[in-house]
């Protein structure tokens, strides 16, 4: 009898009781974040269309032709005109987000893992190795990112690989900064120190206890560095340092394109629009990810 | 405040120190011997022998960086191989010219910053708020290379308002804020390089505003009925020091990185220098502007910070 009447109190209060973890806040957040889901669509048209760039593009990015040099958007089959050696610019937009996209990525990925483990470590380790790697990094940071990118890769003669290496050594600082700031944060917590008395090994409590509490902020800021590596490595190749032609790169049309803002402006200014697009977009899905996250750093 | 400043100014020498060590390691990036990156192609053996005494390419790689850092301390900074001048006085002329529009951007960043970022702040989480913030987006997100083509497309080509590139009349290199001709050339470039930090400090503002006005003694004020223009007065009034900080930082962060908007507008200054030693390989040059911008940046960040906490006495106690 009792069963009985006990149940159906447990039925209701049941899906009351059930917490939402940390991720399911997160996830819902974001599926009302009606912004953030726009420009992470944009963000999936763009990566997509540089994947399939040799299916959809509708001529090849390399061929010149002198009688068609510059012509304006909509002429003939070429919708988006064509740049000064001719070349269709809705192929070479399609194509050049492939570069683009993996300038802006890669230096991002690279500077996370180095910079995130070298601040793991200076947080974790703390003393002297911490007072080494940072003060290392505060000498770099007293470089604007802009003429530190430009320094490096303008020593090392441009390039693509230059250009990437330039711009992960430009990241990295910031990176470790946050990193060690969490990790020291985290280390003296009690867990921690419970993990330490029941024997965990250092690599296991880094591994175990740091590594999650460390992604996070780190994962956000590197999302939002993004955006600035576009930008700077655009910016790299349109001062010649990064992609090399004939490779279609946004920033090296737009610097190619640069001469000839009398005859087609229109034309001129396109790639300038698909590197702010993008970098609008990243920037705007990385402020939706922090503000879902309840990142603050 | 002394003892801070003091510890403050000790700080910044190591930073300086190895910034010319950076700077001194950066001839070893380049690809081939640095004695021949140094050299104009054309020089004779016996230059090369000189030159490799002189800048003791002949002995270890400390001593070497002891000679040079001697030599630059002195402002001895190398000649440049395509124009033959020392490095410091390129460097010198052209660095004024870059604190020109540098400081004509903050300035014009910062007045309609403070201000717009103010009003979000105030009316954080609300439409005002959004849509303010989204121009700071705009602000940080636009290739500013780009939007320096565009304005040039729009105010130079099609309606014909304003010079594209240059400064003033052919050749010209030193500007005269009194002289409406060169003032002309020098419109563009400030606005354009007043983006990023018109977005950056906005949002600054935005967020110290909002997170004063989130303080239990602004309800009070309320409470006690006072105009709401004086509740803003409180708020401004306590983050402006913050404001002001961030400010400084990008003044110094222009200074270093307006090489592609001096490259668009061809506007004679350090980022034009590094932009044209870039395609020259003149390595001197190259060498001597990134040394001099960044202790142009080390120098900014310290009397940023020393300014604040002369504005700020809470940074003091804390």
């Amino acid at each position: 009898m009792t069963d009985t009447a006990l149940s159906p109190v447990f039925a209701t209060a049941a899906p009351a009781a059930r917490v939402r973890g940390y991720w399911g806040t997160v996830g819902r957040r974001l599926r009302y974040d009606y912004v953030t889901l726009f420009f992470l669509a944009v963000i999936l048209l763009i990566v997509l269309a540089a994947i399939a760039a040799p299916l959809i593009a509708p001529f090849d990015p390399l061929k010149t032709s002198m009688a068609f040099r510059l012509k304006p958007i909509g002429f003939r089959d070429f919708r988006l005109g064509t740049d000064e050696l001719g070349r269709d610019m809705l192929s070479r937009l399609i194509w050049g987000g492939r570069m683009s996209l993996l300038m802006g990525l890669v230096p991002v990925v690279v500077a996370t893992t180095v910079g995130g483990t070298l601040g793991v470590i200076a947080g974790f380790v703390g003393g002297k190795l911490n007072m080494l790697i940072m003060r290392t990094m505060d000498i770099f940071y007293a470089f604007p990112s802009v003429l530190l990118a430009i320094a490096i890769s303008g020593m090392m003669g441009g390039g693509m690989y230059n250009g990437l290496i330039a711009l992960s050594m430009v990241f990295i600082p910031p990176l470790c900064r946050i990193a060690e700031t969490a990790t020291t944060q985290v280390r003296h917590l009690d867990f921690v120190e419970a993990a330490r008395a029941s024997g965990a090994s250092s690599g296991s409590i880094i591994l175990h206890h740091v590594v999650g509490n460390v992604l996070a902020p780190v994962l956000i800021y590197a999302s939002s560095l993004i955006s600035v590596s576009i930008l700077l490595s655009a910016g790299l190749s349109f001062l010649g340092l990064g992609v090399e032609p004939p490779t279609p790169d946004w920033g090296l049309m737009l610097s190619t394109l640069r001469q000839a803002i009398y005859v087609q402006p229109l034309v001129c200014a396109l790639p300038g629009a698909a590197i702010f697009i993008t970098s609008l977009s990243f920037n705007l899905v990385s402020d939706g990810l922090r503000h879902a996250m309840d990142v603050r750093i | 405040m002394w003892a801070y400043a003091g510890r403050r100014i000790l700080y910044a020498v190591p930073i300086a120190i190895g910034v010319t060590v950076i700077c001194f390691g950066l001839v070893f990036l380049a690809p081939g011997d640095p004695m021949v990156n140094l050299l104009p192609p054309d020089a004779s053996p016996a230059d090369a022998a000189y030159l490799r005494k002189l800048y003791g390419f002949d002995q270890p790689v400390p001593i070497q960086y002891a000679k040079w850092l001697l030599r630059a301390v002195t402002g001895d900074l190398g000649t440049s191989l395509q124009t033959g001048r020392p490095v410091i006085s390129e460097v010198g002329r052209a660095l004024s010219n870059t604190i020109v529009i540098s400081l004509g951007a903050v300035l014009l960043a910062f007045s309609l910053a403070f201000v717009l970022g103010t009003a979000a702040g105030y009316y954080a989480g609300r439409p005002t708020d959004r849509a303010l913030t989204a121009v700071s987006v705009v602000g940080v997100s636009v290739p500013n290379y780009w939007l320096g083509m565009v304005l040039i497309i729009v105010f130079s080509v099609q309606l014909g308002l304003l010079p594209a590139t240059g400064m003033g009349s052919a050749g010209s290199d030193t500007f005269s804020l009194f002289n409406w001709e060169q003032v002309k050339y020098a419109i563009l470039p400030v606005i354009t390089l007043s983006m990023v930090p018109l977005g950056i400090i906005m949002r600054n503002t935005r967020a110290a505003i909002a997170e004063v006005l989130a303080n239990d003694f602004v309800q009070t004020l309320r409470a006690k009925g006072l105009p709401e223009t004086m509740v803003i007065r409180h708020a401004v009034r306590n983050a402006f020091p913050q404001v002001l900080a961030v400010m400084g930082l990008q003044f110094g962060y222009l200074v270093g990185g307006s090489i592609l908007i001096e490259t668009i507008f061809t506007w004679p200054g350090t980022g034009f220098l590094l932009s044209k030693a870039i395609l020259t390989r003149d390595i001197p040059v190259l060498q001597g502007a990134i040394l001099v911008l960044a202790m142009c940046f080390v120098a900014t960040n310290l009397a940023v910070d020393l300014l604040q906490t002369a504005i700020d006495p809470r940074i003091r106690r804390a």
